[in-house]
């Protein structure tokens, strides 16, 4: 595995039913590719939350992961309102979501600390009425 | 214990049977907010909860928990039931309480008389 296997997925806004789909397909390729089930499960609950908050507060994007031997990249680019206070949104418990996503189980503000916890890098780049890109890094 | 073992202990009704029963169970697991779980849940663990959409499906895939049961005589809804079968995962039920089914689990995974 020479160059990084690139994978690339578009995220329908407002959809629940199919919200998980593209973490578990990435979850199935990196487990063929013999990654370790530890790594496996970091990349797959990030990603998922990731996945989430993309379906929750935005109007869509797109999710590219690129796999290489030392590292798994995720980036997670969204169109929509942007996030305004960083910080505060980083804060477990601190959430936005709407109470139909609440009454789904989610919305409890913790997808961002999970998504933190599970990583060895996370960077988020946010423009407030444009859109939010997070980039996460899995090491191997 | 394994799955397969749990399944057999007649403890839960069977709702689905997943791929690779022969796992073993690492511990149980109570959550019904699926944020928390998500985070939390134990990789291996048999999740106890009472909440039974599709999302709970996902949630149990990639956080990588070996089986799920629903307590309290919660059902899987019907999106959530195709979903179990497609991906393989092995859903148990039961009319008791959450604490009582995760006990049942802990008191096998110990060894101990039920």
């Amino acid at each position: 595995m020479d160059e990084a296997i690139v994978l690339k997925y578009g995220i329908s806004p407002d959809d629940f039913t199919r919200a998980g789909e593209a973490s578990s397909d990435v979850k199935g390729k990196l487990k063929q590719l013999g990654v370790s089930p530890e790594a496996v499960r970091k990349v797959a609950i990030a990603m998922y939350e990731g996945e989430i908050n993309m379906v929750i507060h935005a109007k869509g994007g797109e999710i590219t992961v690129e796999i290489t031997p030392s590292e798994i990249k995720m980036i997670l680019a969204d169109v929509g309102p942007g996030i305004p206070d960083v910080e505060q949104a980083m804060k477990a418990g601190y959430s936005t979501a709407p109470d139909e996503v609440r009454s789904l189980g989610f919305g409890a503000g913790m997808g961002l600390p999970n998504m933190k916890k599970y990583t060895d890098d996370m960077r988020i780049d946010t423009t407030i009425g444009v859109g939010t890109t997070i980039t996460m890094i899995v090491r191997l | 214990m394994t799955v397969q073992e749990l399944l057999d202990s007649g403890i839960f009704t069977v709702v689905n049977v997943g791929e690779n029963p022969e796992r073993e169970i690492t511990v149980p697991f109570c959550c019904d907010l699926l944020s928390i779980a998500m985070g939390r849940a134990p990789a291996g663990c048999a999740w106890v909860t009472v909440m039974g959409n599709m999302n709970t499906l996902a949630v149990a895939t990639l956080a990588d928990a070996s089986c799920i049961i629903m307590a309290e005589g919660a059902l899987l809804d019907e999106a959530a039931m195709k979903k179990a079968k497609d991906q393989e995962i092995t859903v148990m039920g039961t009319e008791l309480p959450i604490f009582d089914a995760a006990l049942q689990i802990y008191q096998k995974l110990k060894g101990q008389q039920v």
